[in-house]
């Protein structure tokens, strides 16, 4: 059963047929892309108009997500940006504090049980001048409910009276510089740092495990794929248990599901031994729409939170050097190990120390386990300089940089975290390009939206939220930009045999947009509208959902 | 929760290899019908003596004497808040913080959990390597960073150097540990009476046994002829007792009220007394 599907334009990303304006799927697969005339010689087929105005492009990449974005949604938003939500609906951001404080009593007159936690997520306090949100104005919502609102970085929680006291904070002498005390000696309701927000965290309705997701949460975030035009995403840090791999299984095997998922195993909380034996099991049970296997590692913190590990002359504003999340001498272990029995890793790191150890940890590993093509991939690695940038290359290293970043806190980090001039360098697309490291883009959703459209359009513009060029030397062009959504993203999963371009035995996974991005004044290639996606064939229209 | 029903948390630390999990299996053997809590960060090769070893479930490893092994993966106060329900309570818990953690956090988020209070920040070192991992390029500040937390730093290992090493190092470290008493240890054997808090047990007068691999220690009882300022004959006591590692015990304040005073290396803490609390503070303190 041929389909043949026609376009206004497909952009192919293959270099040798650019640019199409129909494409045959067979099972699932692409048997090429051409004129109609080209694909007639497959034999008898089904033309399908559906597309016929629009712009094919392969099915986006996104390299850098976590599928609790789909389960986030369950809970209030609260952002100041306009966000889409699963179903759908673009909520309106909130621009002051009494625009979130009139959207959680909105939230609050829905509840009937007047005990019920209100959790939200995606405060902002940057962009509201850093005013900071007080118990006493979340009291003004409920004094019976606990309220908590999760701020955009994940790194700090805002509570009410209640929250604190049904967690046994509601007092004085409070002695922790995570807990901001008011002028009457009680804590402000501001908790900074995950130790901090666990306790308080559990009453307002946040659950145990934030990254797990759940059925439902997973099938949500299938669906901001499909709003996005993505069809194949990871899921970068999850425990991955035994119950959560049959349900991933499950769920991504149902002719609905949309999307391939590629869950990463997180290093934390067990042995190195254990991590690699764990991850070689999950190899095996890999499926085509849910890829297991592959590890991610955490060395250090977040820029913005002060807790990832920077090189001299560290904190702009002073602040000590952040943690470690794993050691060394582990990190070694991990890595040595990987290489030995064909694992791939991809390792998070913000600051410019934490890539420093990744890359002698590399460089010492490949030393003893020569591998041709590894394709271990930094992730974040926000802070890189040009001389990590061509030891990457050297060392056979992908990159994936939070273009996305650039925009939500580039201001912050001019001023206050890294100064101007190491502003400038971060999330250095062009260095990367330029250096010869193959390279992604993310959203690191939930933390920024799912959306790569709009993560090529930071790497194209690289625009702060306040409207400021960041970096003028680091904009790449759209072309590149494309790529590195596409086959760029792909290449650091190793799946460029299989998707990011439009070409005869690949996955037919497509992107279905409303406008030519190539045609697109690069200024505005954030608000190309998707129709959807076609995933190993199926098609998703994003307004039947 | 009134203080003395909270339970009391040991917190050690110290880079990989300076022998943590050595003196968990030591105390555990030193438990006495003490049932001890020990959290770990992950089993691994694993971290208990297998002759200690009753059952193995998950999460969990019981031990015997009714003491619990338990691993707190990545979420640490998680752990805790559950180990809270725990039923029988554990009397003490030892918590063993990853080679990269730094132990003064661990306390400060400890301090917002209403079920427990710090007993104390034991940070071990390895005499042959510290000076090297403190000069580390990427390690040097967060090895630093635990021993400043530190309220007792264990020398292990003190017995594999010359004395002039042993005598560089330990006036090095306090110097780094300007909080801390430090105790020379061999295979980080060390009577568990300066490693834990033994409250309902307090040391007789007299205990002041010569421990063989301990070295020696000395037990004092002090009692004051009258109504004192806790924190100053805290401060005191701190200041003029040689060697003094731990102390506990109750003084009647100016006021008239009861006062519990207890130390930890240079760290006095003044909280309400339990009722009943009869005046007396001892004192442990190793060499002199
Ligand atoms: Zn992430």
């Amino acid at each position: 059963m041929t389909t043949i599907f026609s376009a206004r334009k497909i952009i192919t990303m293959n270099p040798s047929n650019p640019e199409a304006t129909h494409v045959a799927v067979r099972d699932g697969r692409i048997l090429g892309a051409g004129s109609l005339q080209e694909l007639e010689g497959w034999g008898q087929y089904t033309l399908d108009e559906t597309f016929k105005d629009k712009v094919i492009m392969p099915g986006l990449v996104e390299g850098h997500s976590h599928a609790m974005e789909g389960t986030l949604w369950k809970y209030t938003y609260v952002g100041f940006f306009d966000r889409m939500d699963p179903h759908g609906k673009v909520w309106d951001g909130a621009g002051d504090i009494e625009a979130v404080i009139t959207r959680l009593e909105e939230a609050n007159g829905k509840i009937d049980d007047p005990d019920a936690p209100l959790p939200a997520w995606s405060l902002d306090p940057i962009y509201f001048n850093n005013e900071r949100v007080s118990r006493e104005q979340l009291d003004r919502v409920s004094t019976t409910r606990p309220i908590g609102i999760m701020h955009a970085s994940g790194h700090i929680l805002n509570v009410n009276s209640k929250a604190l006291e049904l967690a046994g904070l509601l007092k004085s002498g409070i002695n922790n510089p995570g807990v901001p005390l008011g002028k009457d000696g009680l804590p402000t309701g501001e908790l900074k740092g995950p130790d901090v927000m666990t306790p308080v965290g559990i009453h307002v309705g946040f659950d145990r495990d934030m990254l797990a997701c759940d059925e439902e949460g997973l099938i949500d975030f299938a669906k901001l794929c499909v709003r996005s035009g993505v069809t194949t995403a990871t899921d970068l840090a999850a425990r991955l248990p035994e119950e959560a791999v049959n349900m991933m299984l499950e769920v991504t095997a149902r002719k609905t599901f949309p999307a391939r998922i590629v869950p990463l195993r997180y290093h934390h909380g067990v042995t190195p031994d254990e991590l690699i034996k764990h991850a070689t099991s999950l190899k095996k049970q890999s499926t085509d729409r849910l890829r297991l296997g592959k590890i991610k590692v955490v060395v250090d913190g977040s820029i913005q939170g002060f807790s990832a590990r920077i090189r001299w002359p560290g904190y702009y504003n002073g602040a000590p050097n952040g943690l470690w999340y794993i050691s060394p001498e582990h990190l070694r272990h991990i890595i040595n190990a990987s290489l030995e029995k064909d694992l791939h890793i991809h390792t998070h790191t913000n600051g410019d120390e934490a890539t420093e150890l990744v890359l002698d940890c590399m460089e010492e590993g490949l030393l003893k386990h020569p591998s041709r093509d590894h394709r271990f991939t930094l992730q974040h690695c926000q802070l890189a300089d040009s001389a990590q940038f061509r030891r990457m290359a050297k060392l056979g290293m992908c990159i994936n940089l939070f273009a996305n970043h650039h925009f939500y806190w580039g201001d912050e980090h001019y001023n206050l975290t890294v100064g101007p001039e190491r502003a400038k360098r971060m999330n250095a697309c062009a260095t990367a390009i330029e250096s010869g490291v193959p390279m992604a883009i993310h959203s690191d959703a939930p933390i920024t939206p799912l959306g790569p459209l709009f993560t090529a359009w930071c790497a194209i513009n690289r625009l702060t939220a306040s409207g400021r060029t960041q970096g003028e030397e680091e904009k790449i062009d759209i072309d590149e930009a494309l790529y590195a959504i596409t086959l760029g993203a792909a290449y650091t999963l190793k799946l460029d045999g299989e998707i990011g371009s439009i070409e005869s035995g690949k996955r037919a996974d497509f992107a279905i947009l409303e406008s030519d991005p190539e045609d697109t004044d690069p200024t505005k290639l954030k608000d190309i509208k998707v129709w959807g996606t076609v995933q190993d064939g199926r098609i998703f229209s994003a307004a039947d959902l | 929760m009134p203080e003395q029903n909270k339970m009391p948390v040991t917190i050690i630390g110290g880079y990989l290899g300076s022998g943590k999990t050595t003196l968990v299996n030591h105390l555990l053997r030193n438990a006495d019908g003490k049932r001890l809590a020990i959290m770990v960060n992950e089993f691994g090769e694993l971290p208990i003596d297998a002759d200690l070893i009753e059952a193995q479930d998950d999460d969990i490893i019981s031990l015997s004497g009714g003491c619990v092994c338990c691993s707190y993966g990545n979420d640490l106060i998680m752990a805790m808040m559950d180990m809270a329900k725990m039923d029988p309570r554990p009397d003490h818990i030892v918590l063993e913080a990853s080679g990269v953690a730094l132990p003064g956090a661990i306390a400060n988020s400890l301090s917002l959990l209403n079920d427990y209070s710090l007993d104390g920040i034991v940070v071990l070192t390895d005499v042959e390597t510290i000076r090297e991992r403190a000069g580390d390029k990427y390690m040097s500040d967060t090895v630093l960073r635990q021993l400043e937390d530190a309220d007792i730093v264990l020398m292990n290992k003190a017995d594999l150097v010359s004395d002039n090493i042993s005598g560089d190092v330990s006036s090095w470290l306090a110097e780094k540990s300007p909080g801390a008493q430090i105790i020379k240890t061999e295979r980080s054997v060390v009577h568990p009476t300066l490693m834990l808090q033994d409250f309902e047990r307090q040391p007789v007068s007299g205990l002041g046994m010569k421990h063989h691999d301990a070295g020696q220690f000395n037990t004092e009882l002090v009692v004051p002829d009258g109504p004192v300022d806790a924190c100053q004959m805290a401060n005191d006591l701190i200041e003029n007792t040689p060697g003094l590692v731990r102390a506990k015990g109750f003084v009647k304040s100016i006021n008239g009220t009861m006062q519990t005073i207890q130390i930890v290396g240079k760290r006095a803490e003044i909280t309400p007394a339990p009722e009943g609390a009869e005046v007396g503070v001892i004192t442990i303190s190793v060499g002199g």
